[in-house]
């Protein structure tokens, strides 16, 4: 099992999804680090991601765009806060207009990467998102379903509306 | 590692996601979700904030209704409609959404991570 904890905080709209691989730190921070890795997981398989700029550093771009099967195209932006390779990565991730500009309109998460070991071989990554507000999610949520992620959500594993 | 792990009741589930999906796709039924978060709204009401008729607020809280998100009541001549669980469950809500992208996002880095430990080999 990839994840082995989630945490979340429904009054402050934060999550924290902790997972671990067989696999040296420098490996996972890899998959962060170089866009060509990054493409590889970021987008679901419908909607596979190309990053453009992708500036690890802070103040940094990174930029990426997903193209839908209708060739519908969706662009997505980090901001770069902090950076402690290979162990750290903050960054404000955002949506943008089709020209690849941020939209001021759209809701920003702050995404908090830390990457530690556990033993040897074995790294534990933990992935912490604020969300300004409960609008804010459900804006995301709206507008996620565009970008093919529904098909994740059908997998979902926790009874939602049961409990 | 998702699938594995699902139940006989997995078509449910996913008919319920399908549902809530459905029903917070669109900008007007999101906000009639919070106004009912808030208190009970009568549809002629609803009606009046939006710029549609009652039979097309009907249809929207039709939807939410299926999502399990509100559930409508009659008072005398008036159709009321209250929301079904409170801002904090519905963060929840949200926040398990979340945790289902990413949960299916890891498992990709997880597919790639060992892809490229195979290739070193």
């Amino acid at each position: 099992m990839t994840v082995t904890d989630v945490r979340k905080d429904a009054t402050a709209c934060t999550m924290e999804v902790i997972s671990e691989f067989e696999a040296p730190i420098a490996a996972v921070w890899q998959l962060w680090a170089d866009p060509r890795k990054l493409e590889r997981w970021w987008g679901p398989p419908s909607y596979p991601a190309t990053f453009v700029d992708h500036d690890l550093r802070p103040g940094g771009n990174v930029t990426y765009f997903m193209v839908g099967p209708e060739g519908d195209k969706h662009h997505g932006w980090w901001k770069v806060v902090a950076v402690d390779a290979p162990n750290r990565l903050e960054v404000d991730d955002g949506f943008a207009d089709d020209n690849g500009v941020p939209n001021p309109e759209m809701p920003v998460t702050r995404m908090v990467l830390t990457v530690d070991a556990v033993a040897e071989g074995r790294t534990r990554m933990t992935i912490a998102s604020t969300f300004p507000s409960v609008e804010a999610m459900e804006q995301m949520i709206a507008m996620g379903m565009e970008e093919g992620i529904k098909e994740a959500l059908g997998q979902i594993d926790a009874v939602m509306l049961a409990a | 590692m998702v699938v594995d792990r699902r139940g006989p009741r997995a078509v449910s589930e996913e008919e319920e996601v399908d549902r809530l999906f459905h029903a917070l796709a669109d900008a007007t039924r999101r906000d009639i979700v919070r106004a009912a978060l808030d208190g009970e709204q009568s549809v002629s009401a609803l009606a009046r904030r939006y710029p549609m008729s009652v039979t097309a607020v009907q249809k929207h809280v039709g939807v939410l209704e299926a999502a399990r998100l509100v559930t409508k009541h009659r008072q005398g001549r008036e159709q009321l409609v209250r929301g079904e669980l409170d801002m904090i469950r519905y963060a929840h809500i949200l926040l398990d959404q979340f945790e289902a992208i990413w949960r299916d996002r890891l498992q990709r880095f997880a597919d790639v991570l060992s892809d490229d430990e195979g290739a070193n080999e």
